[in-house]
């Protein structure tokens, strides 16, 4: 079975409903849209987060009600240096989407999305202990895993794989 | 050891309650789980879980092994499901690698991940029932895991770190008497399943400790990111091996319990549903199981046979190769996730087309789960924690990885 190229194309992907509808809410929250191994990705601008979370989860075409996952990756050294990626799926549609957020090294933050569903709560904690990056309007952003006086955020690639010595 | 100190992750309130330190060596939070209750009476307040414990950095780790070299470390995420976590990590891989899966290796996924099932559940059940106070049941749930993991040893030479799932198929055809063995325990084991429940399901006091204790909604299981069992027991229908399937399952014939009351006993009745399910998977796996290959046709991936090796220049040479330098997996990235014991377990992989995985991500069901714990406890009794915890099912090695 040889892998289908990647489709990257904004007007290819319309007809996707969840993209359908975010682009007719506010067309520049898409930065970009993925289909790849039958996997849908979009990569949402920043500050529409959470906007774009409440939309799919409310709109009865998407129904994107429960949240699987969010995690984070580093792309060290490229800029924008942090991906935090939101993994949604729908009971009723039994489908799943991707939600990228893209945050430069310097000071990553982006909104909690604790207020659209209460169970992202330990997933941010996480990705804050981890990777160190800030969820604004999070009620308790605390490490996590590691111990409270921990040094650094050991998923950074910048990090060694055996710790500082 | 700051995460030892009472940390003020709870302050009292007022004058009236106290904060009560539960574990994290407490013999009913199944490892290292540590909670803070704040307690008017015997009244709980406030609950919040404090965990990382046994935080080994398992998606650190990966990053600088080789693909085929991961697997082993799954097995060490969630202990009492090795083959469920192997699943889950090499699925993902092949979607990556757009690798087709021979039937026969399917199938024989299917079965071992089944019999995992089933072995998760009867050490929940024990534990479970010993928390709340049943011990006999542990001594009965205990007699046929052993079983299962005397099947596990025959196939895969390990009882509980089998990493018997590999990236293109299964490490190795099942010894002669195998399907045999499974045949018998499948054979008797629906009649355990009754003795277990003569001991619990009409039991007086497991009905007043279970019934009523512990509810948990819908609609919080989902704001929560609850799943599986937990999920199921508060009447949402939903099962990643029915409704998104994968290896296979759409070829199987099951029933997903669902209940109703969201309480414990809600849940140990999917729970035990689902022994008897999975024990049907079983035998339904075991009768149709096709013949063939039990790896992919991938010289470059999958490890040649010892005999092939001996005798085929070419075969040795890959051998070689995917030994020292790995195989390389096309640059993007997947999230798989597959129905286990305690819910969605999902592995994100991203690949930067080298040999190594840029980063593996494991989404663990009990962490979400862990999550509705002050929902289920908080203005109930001290006594109901326990309850409630072992109706999650939890695992620590899963939650801190």
């Amino acid at each position: 079975m040889a892998l289908a190229p990647a489709i990257t194309d904004v007007e290819q992907l319309k007809g996707h409903p969840a993209v359908a509808r975010l682009l007719a809410w506010n067309p520049a929250a898409v930065e970009g849209v993925k289909f790849d191994r039958d996997e849908m990705t979009i990569t949402v601008e920043r500050s529409n987060i959470r906007g774009a979370c409440a939309l799919l989860r409310e709109d009865p075409a998407c129904d994107f009600r429960f949240l699987s996952d969010i995690t984070c990756v580093d792309w060290f050294p490229a800029e924008p240096r942090f991906e935090v990626i939101y993994h949604l799926l729908s009971i009723s549609k039994k489908e799943r989407l991707r939600l990228k957020v893209r945050l430069d090294g310097e000071s990553p933050a982006v909104e909690s999305l604790t207020p659209v569903w209460a169970g992202a709560n330990y997933f941010e904690r996480e990705v804050f202990d981890l990777f160190g990056v800030r969820f604004t309007g999070h009620p308790y952003l605390r490490r996590l895993l590691m111990p409270e006086d921990w040094q650094g955020h050991p998923l950074r690639k910048d990090y060694p794989v055996e710790g500082y010595r | 050891m700051a995460h030892m100190t009472a940390t003020p992750v709870l302050e009292p309130g007022q004058d009236r309650t106290m904060i009560l330190n539960m574990g994290p060596q407490h013999p009913s939070t199944h490892g290292v789980l540590r909670v803070l209750l704040e307690i008017d009476g015997e009244t709980i307040v406030r609950i919040m879980p404090d965990i990382g414990f046994l935080h080994t950095g398992i998606e650190k780790t990966c990053e600088a092994k080789f693909y085929q070299q991961v697997v082993p470390l799954t097995d060490r995420i969630d202990y009492l499901c090795p083959m469920t976590n192997n699943l889950c990590y090499v699925l993902a891989v092949e979607k990556l690698l757009g690798l087709e899966i021979p039937p026969k290796a399917q199938w024989m996924r299917v079965l071992m991940n089944e019999l995992t099932r089933i072995n998760s559940h009867l050490v929940w059940l024990g534990t479970h029932a010993m928390d709340i106070g049943a011990l006999t049941v542990f001594l009965y749930c205990f007699r046929e895991r052993e079983e299962v993991l005397k099947l596990f040893d025959a196939i895969s030479g390990q009882r509980m770190m089998t990493s018997y799932f590999r990236v293109g198929g299964v490490a190795l055809e099942p010894p002669l008497d195998f399907f045999d063995r499974v045949r018998k325990f499948a054979g008797y084991f629906s009649s355990k399943i009754d003795e277990y429940e003569n001991l619990l399901t009409g039991n007086p006091i497991w009905m007043m400790r279970t019934k009523g204790v512990a509810r948990l909604s819908a609609e919080d299981g989902i704001a929560l990111g609850a799943s599986g069992p937990t999920l199921r027991g508060s009447g949402v229908d939903f099962d990643l091996r029915r409704d998104m399937p994968y290896s296979s399952y759409e070829k199987f014939q099951f029933k997903v319990p669902v209940k109703q009351e969201g309480d414990v006993f809600a849940r140990y009745m999917c729970r035990v549903a689902e022994l008897r399910e999975s024990n049907k998977i079983v035998q339904q796996a075991l009768d149709g199981m096709p013949e063939g290959p039990i790896k992919a046709d991938a010289p470059g991936v999958v490890l040649p046979d010892r005999e092939k090796m001996k005798t085929q220049m070419e075969a040795l040479i890959y051998h070689f190769k995917i030994i020292t330098e790995g195989f390389a997996v096309p640059a993007g990235e997947v999230y798989q996730a597959v129905e286990s014991p305690r819910g969605e377990m999902g592995y994100y992989i991203v690949s930067d087309g080298t040999a190594k995985p840029y980063r593996v991500h494991m989404r663990a069901a009990c962490l979400a789960n862990l999550q509705t714990l002050p929902k289920m406890c908080e203005g109930r009794l001290i006594a109901d924690v326990v309850a409630a915890i072992g109706s999650i099912d939890i695992v620590l090695g899963e939650i801190d990885r």
